[in-house]
């Protein structure tokens, strides 16, 4: 099992250092950091053998964290990134000031004990470190089934709130032919319930829904407008009975409280995307550049996108940048090295666009720009709730991260689209307190 | 940030002021004061000097500030082991506090503190905690019995603390469960036969209980543990999978890694035309794609896991290749492993797609990855034959770019793509030899070397290619030495009339003026080839080179088969068994796949003969060598030989070499026992043991039963498998040479490399009638040992060379020791004794056979039909010992005590002998120890 553990600042100097097996010196500390902090090259892998020791390291902004270790053991990234989300959780961000020793040193002795991953379920450890030698139940509750949420919670308003965040990722080729589109979505759950709720989240996958577009179908021709959309794979929140899910397909568990990411799952099928992205990119001479970036909308009436932000990344020598938009407003950011458009809302079939004249500095660089993927995200409100009788409030949010990926260096970006998944995420308030049944029929 | 005052701690001064701060009396000060000495502490700071003033803090009711002391002493107790003495009483009072916060981190701590001298004293309360009605206090307590094991082995045995947590596994609390299975895994793996994780159905049934129930990481021991079981039969390996397989969902990757181990291993078991083995297939490739969407580390673990799954099982993948088409910002060593996923699946359904990725990738900015996907390229062409073209276009396209290094790739590249489609695309040579001048790797040079010798004839200029070549010669690195001499006498041997001049130049640069012996080894043979017999030589230096194979880089099969059973561990990332970088003999267990071919066949894989690149391969100029996998390399021993050419008698030289190697190696041999070799015991003997298991069938010396020594795959369509035999007094190989090729094959012939035993074939082969396609004989060679000696390593291990009118095939198997054991065996009794007596205690031997169901009379009748005789009988306290002996075709004594014990099924065996000698015996390693 891992032998030892540290965490370093980014200038390499050690921030905490807990050695848990023998095997591993004293020197291993300074063995990581002249190694691979000070290495002057690329990382090359997260796991290196350096002196018969391999360690395991990630990088969160400005946080080294290693896992050292003599032995063959699992892989331990996990329990390194739970840390992180536990002091993200404690302190807000994760930043130096998060590892004064404090609190974390008796933290990571009830993450870790010889090395062997123990408990990372960031409520528990809270509790952990905040009580102060009175007798609790914390003992029974970390060990127990459900050592996520501990007893006794009590709400006066029964709220949880759901959002389901898609991230689309698109490849193209050069020649503008799409190479593959996934969706990854994650459903993230905000419950603030008392006592012990047992809920229940249903999935319509496979579900044939009726397309709802009558115009501009033509090109459908006598296919029929039905269409079915099955998710590849999803994983759960360690709270999910997967035994269940695996049997009947149905989503039960006990949620914990407060926030937290209750599912993820991935599409690769049938995706259409919301919008279309085309942008030309024009070298004229050596200095200066042309960009034109048009973006359509392609979903139906009843939708309507909100906050589009699209993102067009500039070369690193740009010295200035002269926009004209014809929606929105837009500015070019040297700091993040892109122009930033940002456009309120768009209704289904509009289209708008921007052109950039980029002036560059001249270099010597002989390195060519590797012109980066455009992004874009943008947010749909879209509920439908199929569960009448509870007294469900509806106001919801979804957002929807568009991230688009290209192997082409010759444009600049590809399209950035949303999917044709519907999203329907709310907040629910309900009267019944320990057993809030949630049907969230939601078209997957 | 650092300079927190917490941080600030340097000078000795300071310490100074934290002592007196510690000391005081009030409560907040000194609370405060400890927490700067802990901060010290964390950032790695020296602040041992302070231990007795925060030990005195100890006795506190403060939690907080209990767990800062704790921490203190875990790291600080083993430089002050006097000290933490005075730490003792308050852990055993802590132990019984009302708070089971308090007891667990009372039992957490103890356990760190590794000093020897109060480890007696911790029994007692962790005794208690084993049993405590708290299941944090226990699930802690689970682990403190692997810390306290791994500081004293014997206390945790003598004091029973196994059992206890061998109990826990069936503890109601899931969490117990899984840290006590992961204690006890921790455990086992350094005693390899103990037996102590006695999976069963039962438990295995309690473990996939909890498995539900338990933390993630608890979940993650199980599963472990779980792979590490053998299901009896497939319904049981299909009902465990169908348990695993929800885990696949998880969101913790670690969790699903381990569930995919499970799957893999059993996977084995089931029959591939069961239903259920369709829909796990299918079941395991959406997780491993899932994967992918993680973090980068994550993801790259994932990449290497799924580059072995992909080799073991390529149909659980094949549809998912663009999922490993790399991302734009993937980082750096994403994109590599992804890249050789890609190669894996490509075939010909999806070769079109996959070119054009990797043609935009060789427009990429990291010169690594350009790299990978230009060769990328060529081994797309060497694997589907239908896009061969196409790559080979693409391929010229790139070398059009002149970017130096791709162009060199290209080449490399390229030449192997002539090794697999002779004579088919000749006419790209001209672009190539435009480049000539660019190249600056030894590589690439050679490539280019080779390629130009090889088609000499249809370059009009290739005398003056390689003269320019030649006028730098010594300046070039042995490889490009070595392929320009051979190149040029290819041209030599091709153009005879023109080159004279150029090829007596290149002889002499090679042969006079080099410091190389490879070089001027190669330069001699060419030489006098050429001069004795041009035709001869015509023969040897353009014989038709044999074919290189479609994959490339595969993981040599068994190693893969023992990755597979590691999945999610370090090994999968290094693709090395654990045993590679894992120190002392913890974890180099080898695994093995249930049920799978290879299992137990033979210890060193099969393939050490050089399959291409020495010896004729090196004359043919194959050591351009494509990137196939190569086996260890083969014993080139020329000092040896030499050397045991000037004692003369070959056992004398042997015996003195055994010396001086074995005897610092096994100085301490009981305690040194490696445990690789216990691993194999429970096998070999029990069959020594177990054959003739038959009422009335005679006693006969044990043969292990057939296994593969040559594949067709490598020997051209010949597969030959076979064992060996002692019959009457002969030592026998009986071989199955099967034909699988389309031709017929005949006129064999065999031959043996020198052997450690002087093994050699006492007749011709027996293969009279021609071998037509998909026929199968049997063949009987009865063999000596007169002839010539060499130490082998294994020492068992024999090196084979059969040849027939396609080829002549190289191949290496090991025999069993105890083929050697001669029928004149039987010590005197007298002499038995006085040399058992002789044997000084500190070199015998010990081991166990597992699980052996025979009396001592039995045995002693079985291991008699092997030529292994007892001498004397002795029973003592219900043990009965047989003592006995056995002699080897070249005199030397083995003299053993077998003791049995009467419903014991483990015998243990202590093994002596009149020389050093590391001996394999049917598989099981015995180190045999001198009567000096």
């Amino acid at each position: 099992m891992i032998g030892g553990l540290f965490i370093y600042n980014h200038k390499g100097e050690v921030l905490i250092s807990r050695v848990y097996r023998d095997d591993i010196g004293r020197n291993a500390v300074d063995a990581f950091r002249v190694n691979i902090i000070h290495a002057r090259q690329q990382v090359r892998s997260p796991v290196t053998n350096i002196a018969h020791t391999s360690f395991f390291h990630a990088k969160r902004s400005n946080i080294w964290l290693a896992a050292a270790t003599k032995q063959n053991v699992i892989m331990v990234f996990e329990s390194l990134y739970k840390m992180c989300d536990v002091m993200a959780a404690y302190f807000g961000k994760i930043s130096e000031d998060c590892w004064t020793p404090k609190e974390n040193t008796v933290l990571t002795g009830n993450i870790l004990d010889f090395g062997y991953p123990q408990n990372s379920e960031t409520g528990a450890l809270k509790t952990f470190i905040t009580q102060q030698g009175v007798k609790s139940q914390i003992t029974s509750q970390v060990t127990g089934q459900i050592g996520w949420r501990r007893e006794g919670i009590k709400y006066r308003r029964n709220e949880l709130f759901l959002d389901v965040l898609e991230s689309v990722n698109l490849l193209m080729s050069p020649q503008g032919q799409v190479l593959s589109t996934n969706v990854s979505g994650r459903v993230v759950m905000k419950s603030y319930l008392s006592g012990m709720p047992e809920c229940k989240f249903g999935m319509n996958d496979k579900i044939v829904i009726e397309k709802q577009g009558k115009g501009g179908r033509s090109e459908d021709g006598g296919k029929s407008s039905k269409q079915s959309i099955a998710i590849d794979d999803c994983t759960f929140h360690h709270c999910v009975r997967l035994s269940k899910f695996d049997s009947e397909r149905s989503i039960s568990f006990i949620p914990p409280d407060g926030e937290y990411e209750l599912m993820r799952y991935r599409t690769t099928k049938d995706i259409i995307l919301p919008f279309r992205v085309i942008p030309l990119v024009r070298e004229v001479g050596r200095t200066k550049l042309e960009v034109k970036v048009v973006i359509k909308s392609n979903f139906k009436s009843s939708l309507l996108a909100q906050k589009i932000e699209v993102h067009i990344p500039t070369p690193l020598n740009t010295s200035g940048v002269q926009l004209i938009c014809m929606k929105g407003k837009a500015k070019y950011k040297a700091s993040e090295n892109a122009i930033i458009w940002k456009i309120k809302r768009m209704a289904e079939m509009e289209e708008s666009q921007i052109s950039a004249e980029i002036k560059l500095l001249p270099t010597n660089d002989k390195k060519k720009w590797t012109r980066p993927p455009l992004s874009m995200n943008f947010e749909v409100r879209y509920l439908k709730v199929f569960e009448s009788k509870l007294n469900y409030s509806d106001h919801d949010v979804i957002k929807w991260f568009v991230t688009s990926d290209e192997v082409e260096s010759t444009r600049c970006a590809a399209d950035a689209a949303g999917a044709d998944e519907k999203k329907e995420g709310c907040p629910v308030t309900s009267s019944s307190s320990s057993s809030l049944l949630l049907f969230l029929l939601s078209a997957l | 940030m650092m300079n927190d005052s917490l941080f600030s701690l340097v000078c000795a001064g300071e310490i100074f002021e934290l002592k007196a701060e510690l000391n005081s009396d009030k409560k907040e000060k000194k609370k405060e004061a400890v927490k700067k000495v802990i901060a010290s502490m964390t950032v790695g700071k020296d602040v041992s000097a302070l231990f007795p003033d925060v030990v005195n803090c100890m006795q506190t009711d403060n939690l907080e500030l209990k767990k800062l002391v704790y921490l203190y002493l875990m790291n600080y107790a083993k430089s002050q082991p006097d000290m933490a003495i005075m730490a003792v009483n308050t852990f055993v009072k802590d132990c019984e506090d009302p708070n089971p916060l308090i007891r667990a981190l009372a039992v957490r701590t103890m356990g760190c503190i590794r000093v020897d001298k109060i480890t007696e004293y911790l029994c007692e309360p962790l005794r208690k905690c084993l049993k405590d009605e708290d299941p944090y206090v226990r699930k802690t307590a689970a682990v403190c019995v692997a810390k306290l094991h791994d500081i004293n082995a014997q206390l945790v045995e003598d004091q029973g603390f196994l059992d206890t947590l061998k109990d826990l596994i069936s503890d109601s609390n899931p969490m117990v469960v899984a840290n006590a299975v992961a204690a006890l895994s921790e455990i086992a793996e350094s005693h390899p036969n103990s037996n102590l994780l006695d999976l069963n159905p039962q438990t295995i049934n309690k473990l996939l209980t909890a498995l539900n129930e338990c933390t993630e990481w608890g979940q993650i021991f199980i599963l472990d543990c779980l792979a590490n079981y053998t299901p009896r039969d497939d319904r049981e390996s299909q009902s465990i999978c169908e348990r695993v397989t929800p885990r696949l969902s998880h969101a913790n990757s670690a969790v699903v890694l381990s569930a995919v181990k499970v799957l893999m291993k059993f996977m084995e078991m089931l029959p591939k035309d069961l239903d259920y083995y369709g829909t796990l297939l299918k079941k395991l490739a959406p997780p491993l794609v899932t994967l992918l969407s993680a973090e980068p580390e994550l993801q790259y673990v994932a990449l290497r896991n799924i580059n072995l799954i992909v080799q073991r099982r390529p149909e659980i993948l094949k549809h998912e290749m663009k999922v490993f088409f790399v991302k734009y910002n993937d980082p750096i060593y994403v994109k590599l492993e992804k890249l050789d996923i890609m190669i894996r699946l490509a075939s010909q359904a999806n070769i079109a797609q996959v070119l054009a990725e990797l043609k935009e990738y060789a427009t990429e900015v990291d010169v690594d990855f350009v790299r990978k996907a230009v060769r990328a390229i060529g081994r797309c062409a060497i694997k589907v034959e239908q896009s061969a073209e196409r790559c080979v276009s693409t391929l010229l396209d790139l070398i059009q770019t002149k970017v130096n290094y791709v162009v060199q790739e290209a080449i490399v590249v390229i030449k192997d793509i002539f090794r697999k489609y002779p004579n088919k695309y000749e006419s790209v040579i001209a672009t190539l030899c435009e480049n000539l001048d660019s190249l600056d790797e030894p590589e690439a040079r050679a490539a280019m070397i080779w390629i130009v010798g090889e088609y000499a004839e249809r370059i009009d200029n290739a005398d003056e290619l390689l003269e320019s070549f030649l006028e730098g010669f010594h300046d070039e690195s042995t490889q490009v030495q070595l392929q320009l001499l051979t190149a040029i006498v290819k041209l030599f041997l091709k153009k005879p009339t023109e080159t004279q001049e150029l090829v007596q130049q290149v002889l002499s640069l090679a042969t006079q003026d080099s410091d190389n012996p490879d070089l001027r080894d190669r330069g001699y043979i060419y030489w006098r080839l050429l001069s004795t017999d041009p035709v001869a030589a015509k023969e040897v230096v353009l014989a038709e080179k044999p074919l290189i194979s479609e994959e490339t880089d595969l993981i040599e099969p068994t190693l893969l088969e023992e990755l597979i059973c590691h999945i999610g561990t370090l090994a999968s990332v290094y693709h090395k068994p654990p045993s590679a970088f894992v120190e002392g003999s913890r974890g180099v267990q080898h695994k093995r796949l249930p049920g799978s071919s290879a299992a137990g066949v033979s210890e060193a894989p099969p393939a050490v003969i050089p399959s291409q690149g020495d010896l004729l391969g090196d004359l043919l100029n194959l050591d351009l060598t494509p990137p196939t996998t190569t086996g260890p390399p083969p014993p080139s021993s020329g000092m040896q030989m030499g050397a045991m050419d000037l004692l003369g008698g070959g056992l004398d030289s042997l015996v003195g070499y055994l010396h001086s190697t074995m005897g610092a190696g096994f100085g301490a041999p009981p305690a040194a026992m490696p445990a690789s070799f216990t691993a194999p015991v429970s096998g070999g003997l029990d069959d020594l043991f177990d054959l003739g298991g038959g009422v009335g069938m005679p006693m006969g010396a044990y043969s292990p039963p057939k296994t593969v020594w040559l594949p067709a795959m490598k020997a051209k369509g010949l597969e030959i498998s076979g064992t060996f035999a002692r019959r009457a007094g002969v030592i026998q190989m009986e071989m199955t040479l099967t034909n699988k090729a389309m031709s017929v094959m005949t006129d064999f012939a065999i031959q043996f490399n020198r052997n450690s035993f002087g093994l050699a074939p006492a007749g011709p082969l027996q293969v009279l009638t021609p071998l037509s396609p998909n026929q199968s004989i049997e063949v009987t060679l009865p063999l000596n040992t007169v002839g010539p000696v060499m130490k082998m390593e294994p020492l068992n291990n024999l090196q084979v060379a059969v040849k027939n009118n396609i080829d002549v095939f190289y191949f290496s198997c090991q025999y069993p020791i105890s083929m050697l054991f001669v029928e004149d065996g039987k010590m005197e009794r007298q002499v038995f004794l006085a040399t058992w007596k002789d044997i000084p205690n500190d070199n015998e031997s010990q081991f166990q056979i597992k699980d052996c169901h025979l009396n001592s009379d039995a045995a002693s009748n079985k291991l008699q039909g092997s030529n292994i005789f007892t001498i004397a009988k002795r029973t003592v306290e219900g043990q009965d010992m047989l003592y006995q002996s056995m002699k080897l075709t070249n005199g030397i004594w083995v003299l053993a005590e077998l003791r049995v014990q009467a419903g014991n099924p483990n015998y243990t065996v202590i093994c002596t002998c009149v020389l050093y000698m590391y001996l394999q015996f049917n598989n099981i390693n015995i180190i045999i120890i001198p009567a000096a």
